[in-house]
């Protein structure tokens, strides 16, 4: 990190000389000046601002335009300071557009998905680490195929499990939320084991040998005292799971449409997609900037607030 | 106590294997089967063929493009990512200042890399729909916008993007312009993992070089990259399953799924156009599983590439 530290007197002091350059001579020498390293500075500083604008711009640029009236996004789509505020764009959005009813299934089948990812992943992973079995490692393999396997390969016959299970056992077939949950457990198993196992493995034995001494059972064992000591990994899949089912948009693509007359069970991602198929034709754009601003803010205010437990969960993700 | 342990196992074991078989397996092993029929999706009606759908793979000039559609994102997708965010971590890691303690990470570099990672919260649908407001051939996109404010674009002949089906280097433009949203919002996640790896290799190892008369350069080309090679391999892998999954940008933004004139299809779109749209299940289910196994090869051959010993400090 680059904390450039004044000592208090330098900055007092009544004297204002510079204070002498203490630049070791055999270090300039090979490093291309001082100058030259000025010059490096200045550039860092330049194309780490470019991207930074290529990156926040766009977003900003959406943000705005939600708060633009319809004639304003096509008279004027650049300018970024709308000339009076359009709150009821979301207000559109959020009911003709059916993004609040949306975003509000959102959160319940999450809710349920990232709980049960969590503690069924946590579990199978935890049996599969610390327990010698027969078929202990077909089935650590079986979780681990599923990393390569490309979804779209297991589309059309998930669709048709869903849709005959959905036959005799309605609540579990296509548009209903409990169906929609499971499937994302089961989706999200692979890499939750996966990451889970090393984690569990690293975990010292003594304490869990001494809580058997003291007449644990194993699955008391489990839950008081191996699941607290490996939170650090359960922060990093939870936030890894959270985004990643967030996120999702094939399998409800594929699994929850509403046939006419059910009740829409969609989730956020394809609020979004049916909101930019429809603004073809009814030019709805700022209603569809509103929508795309009511997905994207709550993600980026949670990991603004959160940013360094996300980008280390994230990151501990891939680097395992 | 044997007896307990046994029971424990299959308690903890029987929910999540159970839903793993039921929701991944057996749709896996189902595609495997119909894969080797001629069956349609919506009749009862299904006849073995046994290998005539990956014979028909090799003939069909659908596939071959999107093939090669894929292995352009294959390659550039990483290259670019990877270089973009080396290139990025480089400036944040070491273009400060230099003084005693060494050289140092430019100021601010906090704030740099919470911004960079923006996107990388954002779903791929987000993405996609902000970029098709952005990509806009007309005078409302943002770029266009922007670069007929300039001057740089007339009016009447805007750049069309997703609608732009010409070879630029041999691949068809629109091609590119998907691979800009790719870097756009996968550079900042791998730029705090690199960035994340440099500041994990022990300060001594810099001071020793610079003792020895390294400037900045030479320490990053010679000591910080041959010791992030780890961390590169594995970005490389990773992004090799995200430039396969290009799908939901081409299913958002390009027009007809994979058009102009199919010139950004790629292998998941041209399988889902052939289950859902031309309603040939069996073909689809053989092209997801050459995807497969395309797949798993490109896996194994990256980690025996990138496989080498481990440094340990």
């Amino acid at each position: 990190m680059s904390t450039v530290t004044h000592t208090p007197g330098g900055l007092a002091g009544p004297d204002q000389t510079p204070p002498p350059a203490r630049t070791p001579p055999q270090r300039a020498a090979v490093g291309g000046g001082r100058a030259g390293a000025r010059f490096f500075n200045g550039f860092s500083h330049l194309f780490l601002a470019v991207w930074a604008i290529m990156v926040v711009y766009p977003l900003l640029w959406v943000v705005m335009s939600a708060l633009k009236t319809d004639s304003e996004v096509i008279r004027k789509p650049l300018s970024l300071i709308p000339e009076r505020l359009q709150w009821d764009n979301f207000a559109r959005a959020w009911t003709e557009g059916h993004i609040g009813s949306f975003f509000l299934n959102t959160i319940l089948v999450l809710t349920g998905s990232v709980f049960l990812t969590m503690l069924l992943g946590s579990m199978a992973a935890y049996v599969l680490a610390r327990y010698e079995f027969r078929g202990n490692r077909l089935i650590y393999y079986m979780f681990l195929s599923g990393l390569t396997l490309p979804i779209y390969l297991a589309a059309v016959p998930l669709f048709k499990g869903v849709y005959n299970t959905g036959v005799v056992l309605p609540f579990l077939g296509p548009n209903s939320h409990l169906m929609l949950i499971l499937v994302y457990v089961a989706w999200s198993l692979s890499f939750t084991v996966f990451f889970m196992h090393s984690f569990f493995r690293t975990l010292p034995t003594a304490i869990a040998e001494a809580g058997m001494v003291d007449g644990a059972s194993h699955s008391r064992l489990f839950f008081s005292v191996m699941l607290p000591m490996a939170k650090p990994g359960l922060i990093s899949i939870g936030i890894f799971n959270v985004l990643g089912q967030w996120n999702q948009w094939y399998l409800p693509t594929l699994l929850m449409q509403s046939v006419a007359g059910e009740p829409k069970n969609q989730v956020i991602s394809q609020g979004l997609i049916e909101l930019s198929v429809n603004q073809g034709y009814r030019s709805d754009w700022s209603g569809l900037f509103a929508g795309v601003t009511m997905a994207m803010l709550p993600v980026l205010i949670v990991y603004i607030v959160f940013q360094r437990q996300v980008q280390s969960g994230l990151t501990a993700g891939v680097s395992k | 106590m044997r007896h307990g342990v046994a029971r424990f196992v299959t308690g903890f074991l029987a929910l999540p294997v159970g839903l793993y078989l039921f929701y991944v397996v057996w749709p896996f092993l189902q595609a495997a089967g119909y894969s080797l029929t001629d069956w349609g999706g919506y009749s009862d009606r299904q006849q073995f063929v046994g290998l005539d759908n990956y014979l028909r793979l090799f003939s069909d000039e659908l596939i071959r493009k999107a093939f090669w559609h894929n292995v352009f994102f294959l390659i550039t997708v990483p290259l670019f990512t990877i270089a973009l965010a080396l290139f990025l971590a480089f400036l944040l890691n070491v273009g400060g200042r230099e003084d005693k303690a060494g050289i140092r990470g430019v100021f601010g570099s906090g704030l740099y890399k919470v911004i960079f990672f923006f996107p990388q919260v954002l779903s791929l649908v987000v993405i996609a729909v902000m970029w098709q407001q952005i990509y806009r051939a007309d005078g409302q996109g943002l770029i266009n916008g922007m670069l007929m404010k300039i001057g740089l674009v007339s009016e009447d002949d805007p750049i069309t993007f997703m609608y732009d089906p010409e070879p630029f280097l041999g691949v068809p433009a629109v091609l590119w312009w998907l691979l800009l949203i790719a870097v756009w919002s996968g550079a900042g996640f791998y730029m705090v993992l690199f960035s994340a790896a440099m500041q994990s290799i022990p300060k001594d190892v810099y001071e020793a070089a610079i003792l020895d008369g390294a400037g900045r350069f030479h320490t990053f080309f010679r000591i910080t990259l041959p010791l992030l090679r780890d961390t590169v391999s594995v970005a490389w892998v990773y992004l090799g399953f995200i430039a396969l999954d290009m799908y939901a940008l081409v299913f958002v933004m390009t027009p007809s799924q994979g058009g102009p004139n199919h010139a950004s299809e790629i292998f998941a779109s041209v399988l889902n156009f052939t289950a859902f749209q031309k309603g040939q299940f069996g073909y689809a289910c053989a092209m997801g599983v050459a995807l497969a196994i395309f797949t798993i090869l490109l896996a194994a051959l990256q980690l025996r590439i990138t496989r080498r010993e481990r440094i340990e400090y």
